[in-house]
């Protein structure tokens, strides 16, 4: 039942879906970590500034913190938690640990879930406001650290981790050009 | 935050019913705007009309030959889609030049063309803002203002139009359609944002409850030597400081059609029609564009703190559309 400011809504998170009755104030964020204990995903602005709230909604990134959970209803959401369902990591997250993509750890749940959605982005042949040509018959721009930074612009880091979180997108982006 | 309904729509007239019921409701597209101000009570609709699942989601061929972009589709599909980099790459560097990739995968096209001008005090409630708070004053125009307005501006209100996309949909003479209950009607991008005026909380000439459905491209505005550029204060990730969008065509070294429209300089994308109109026709020369972009700034009206706008602006329109010609 639905009266004004609530709803009932279910939430399918990494492949499990959870019934939920939430205040339609609630953010996607919020619903994630107080009401279903998923607390990867982090609130550091709660603006859309940041990027550590950073999740998938449908294999797509998004900011958590200005998506309402009733507005997420009907997606498949995907958190820190679900990059590594059965506990073996990715390729990008062994090499945010090799090359140490992190200091404190506080943007590194967002910082994944970015270069997760980032990469399918490039791969799918999106260009960026890095990109030299646009037009379409341009042959698809290669991933450099140019790029990289540009694409990864909404995920601020205070630890400065930069350089390394760059590394670690490329040589996940050079394996994944490898094994495709 | 305010108690807030929430209704998802499948059907155009359902949303406008909603809306004509209750005037507190608002639509709802990707949220990166409306949520952002409803957390501090800036906005405080009663009831949230979700937009996202109507049948207005995607680029298509336009009868007149151009392309119309349903008001649903999302920036960052706009931005990749291959026949809009083809015609109008300006316009895909516009919307990739703007806010993240996340907030591109959110932000909705219509809901981009209504994001509030604003500046930073209108974000804080605790300050006055003739936007915010009719006749309570702006503190912009005795205090901080270096990224305010040069162009049009009015004592009551002095920020500028954040949207990069909305300055590249005003070189290309895009058209903004929109639906109400008495039927479908469209209105140049031209004449969407209001001048300010004494009433800057008044921003747009769309109709109370009015959905936009869609913006329009003319085929006649197709350009792919066309470029949009921006200068801001980090290299990615913040709002333009001055940004260009220009469209140029030569025939024979003689400037054909041409569309200039700058962003940052007003409470609306800024087009340069006395540039224009001194380029049309003539031999493209780079003392002819000198002058032209002279020309251009002459009516601006720098505030204190922002006439490096001023340099800034001309200094841009020059180095794209030379960028331009010697394509
Ligand atoms: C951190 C941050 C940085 C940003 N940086 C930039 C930047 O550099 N450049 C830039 O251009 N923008 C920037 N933005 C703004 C962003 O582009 C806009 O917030 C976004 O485009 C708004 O789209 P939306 O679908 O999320 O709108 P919403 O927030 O959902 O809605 C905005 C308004 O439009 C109305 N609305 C939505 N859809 C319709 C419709 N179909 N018909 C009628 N009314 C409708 C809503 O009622 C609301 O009033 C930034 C935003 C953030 C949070
Ligand atoms: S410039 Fe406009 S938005 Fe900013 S404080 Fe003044 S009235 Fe408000
Ligand atoms: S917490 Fe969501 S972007 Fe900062
Ligand atoms: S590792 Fe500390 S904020 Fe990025």
């Amino acid at each position: 039942m639905n009266d004004d400011g609530r709803s009932d809504i279910s939430l399918r998170v990494n492949d499990v879906t959870h019934g939920l009755n939430v205040d339609n104030r609630t953010t996607l964020l919020d619903a994630l970590r107080d009401a279903l204990d998923l607390t990867g995903s982090k609130k550091g602005c709660d603006r859309g500034q940041c990027g550590a709230c950073t999740v998938l909604l449908d294999g797509r990134r998004v900011v958590s913190c200005l998506t309402l959970a009733v507005a997420a209803e009907g997606t498949e959401i995907t958190t820190v938690e679900g990059l590594a369902p059965d506990g073996e990591l990715r390729p990008l997250q062994r090499a945010f640990i090799q090359l140490d993509g992190f200091q404190c750890g506080y943007c590194t749940s967002g910082q994944l879930c970015s270069a997760v959605g980032m990469l399918a982005e490039h791969a799918a042949g999106w260009p960026s406001a890095a990109t030299v040509d646009v037009s379409a018959d341009a042959s698809a721009q290669e991933l450099d650290a140019v790029e990289v930074r540009e694409r990864m612009s909404g995920n601020l880091c205070r630890c400065g981790a930069y350089p390394s979180i760059v590394r670690a997108v490329l040589e996940t982006a050079d394996q994944q050009a490898v094994t495709r | 935050m305010k108690e807030f309904g929430y209704r998802r729509v499948k059907h155009v007239q359902e949303a406008l019913a909603l809306t004509a019921n209750d005037t507190g409701a608002r639509y709802l597209g990707g949220g990166t705007n409306l949520v952002d101000l409803m957390k501090d009570e800036i906005e405080a609709p009663s009831q949230l009309v979700d937009v996202r699942f109507l049948p207005l989601s995607g680029v298509r061929e336009a009868p007149d030959g151009g392309l119309a972009i349903g008001a649903t589709t999302s920036n960052s599909d706009a931005a990749a889609h291959p026949e809009v980099r083809r015609r109008y790459p300006a316009l895909s560097q516009a919307v990739l030049a703007g806010a993240s990739g996340q907030l591109r995968n959110m932000a909705t096209v219509g809901g981009n063309l209504l994001q509030r001008t604003r500046c930073a005090y209108f974000a804080d409630p605790s300050e006055p803002c003739n936007k915010r708070l009719p006749g309570s004053g702006c503190p912009a125009l005795p205090g901080e203002h270096h990224n305010h307005a040069i162009f049009d501006w009015s004592r009551h209100c002095v920020a500028t139009h954040p949207s990069d996309m909305a300055v590249a949909l005003a070189a290309f003479d895009a058209v903004v359609h929109y639906e109400t209950l008495d039927g479908p009607a469209e209105i140049p991008l031209s004449e969407f944002y209001l001048p300010v005026g004494d009433t800057p909380h008044r921003e747009t000439a769309l109709p109370p409850g009015a959905l936009i459905t869609a913006v329009s491209l003319p085929k006649s505005a197709a350009c792919p030597r066309s470029r949009y550029r921006k200068v801001r204060e980090r290299a990615s990730y913040a709002f333009a400081t001055v940004s260009v969008a220009a469209a140029l065509e030569l025939h024979d070294g003689l400037v054909g059609r041409v569309g200039i429209a700058l962003g940052g300089v007003a409470s609306r994308p800024w087009r340069a029609r006395v540039a224009e109109a001194a380029l049309h026709g003539e031999p493209f020369t780079g003392a002819g564009l000198r002058d032209a972009a002279e020309a251009e700034l002459a009516a601006a009206k720098p505030l204190r703190d922002n006439g490096y706008k001023v340099t800034l602006a001309r200094n841009l329109i020059v180095a794209v559309l030379t960028e331009l010609a010697e394509r």
